[in-house]
């Protein structure tokens, strides 16, 4: 599944430029988890990353483990520093108002009609 | 075996908004030299935990970064206040980042044993009241 398949399934705001190429990065496996240091070591190329975090230093970490996009849930906001970092890296931010427990099982679901 | 390349940068102890950023320099310019991702992806973890700690525990510092065909040294040098004990400091989960700190997602005690982790040799010189240079080096 692409990011774009994935913001369109889960009802997701696209929080990036909804025309950046990035949006169409297949996504492969999950990483859930807000503490850098831990993120760093766990989050793997093409990942979909779910966290609350949404400073500067998420886009430095997401920059170096070049995971497919970033999901802020629980509603969480990015101001448009944060936004404007993620797009120079090529980092597509996405937003929803759930918990990261259903978003998982919500993603999980989806790859079962997507494969 | 070819001519080394060489970068350096000054990290800026004060501006937490811009952590990270000779990390990613690094790894972008690995990446052109054609360096394997799983290497990339060792030196950029070990780097960027350096990094993140010469901000938010000493003040900043500099970063070498010598690149050769089968070695890469990453130097962390600073001028902080030195780590009083480097066993207890390499403990997994051990941190004295303040609260205001772990608010943006630091502080899991983690960096310092990523560093070992990820690299194949990992050096540290600390003072009380000095500073602490860390020397890792990950092999090809
Ligand atoms: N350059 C440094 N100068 C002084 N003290 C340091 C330095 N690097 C690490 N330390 C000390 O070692 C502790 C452990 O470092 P480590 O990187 O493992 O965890 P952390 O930085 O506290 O949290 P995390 O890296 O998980 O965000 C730090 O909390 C700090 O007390
Ligand atoms: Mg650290």
């Amino acid at each position: 599944m692409t990011v774009k398949e994935l913001a369109e399934a889960l009802s997701l705001k696209i929080l990036t430029n909804e025309s950046q190429p990035e949006l169409d990065r297949e996504i492969s496996g999950v990483y859930v988890g807000d503490l850098l240091s831990r993120a760093m070591s766990r989050v793997e190329a093409d990942n979909l990353w779910i966290t609350i975090m949404s400073n500067v230093n998420v886009i430095a970490v997401a920059a170096l483990t070049d995971p497919a996009c970033i999901l802020l849930c629980e509603d969480v906001e990015a101001d448009d520093d944060v936004r404007a970092r993620a797009c120079e890296n090529g980092i597509t931010l996405l937003g929803s108002p759930r918990s990261a427990y259903e978003l998982c099982v919500e993603y999980h679901k989806q790859i079962d009609t997507f494969s | 075996m070819s001519e080394a390349v060489k970068f350096r940068f000054d990290v800026d102890g004060s501006d937490f908004s811009s952590a990270g950023a000779a990390s990613v320099m690094v790894k972008k310019k690995l990446r052109q030299l054609g360096y394997p991702p799983e290497i990339i992806r060792k030196v950029s973890i070990a780097m960027y935990e350096g990094e993140i700690n010469m901000v938010i525990h000493a003040n900043g510092g500099t970063a070498e970064v010598e690149v050769y065909d089968d070695v890469i040294i990453i130097t962390l040098s600073d001028t902080g206040p030195g780590i009083p004990d480097v066993a207890l400091a390499m403990q997994e989960g051990y941190s004295t980042a303040r609260e205001n700190i772990r608010t943006l997602g630091f502080g899991a005690g983690m960096g310092l044993p990523n560093m070992k982790k990820y690299t194949d040799s990992m050096e540290i010189d600390t003072r009380i009241g000095e500073g602490t240079t860390i020397t890792m080096k990950v092999y090809l």
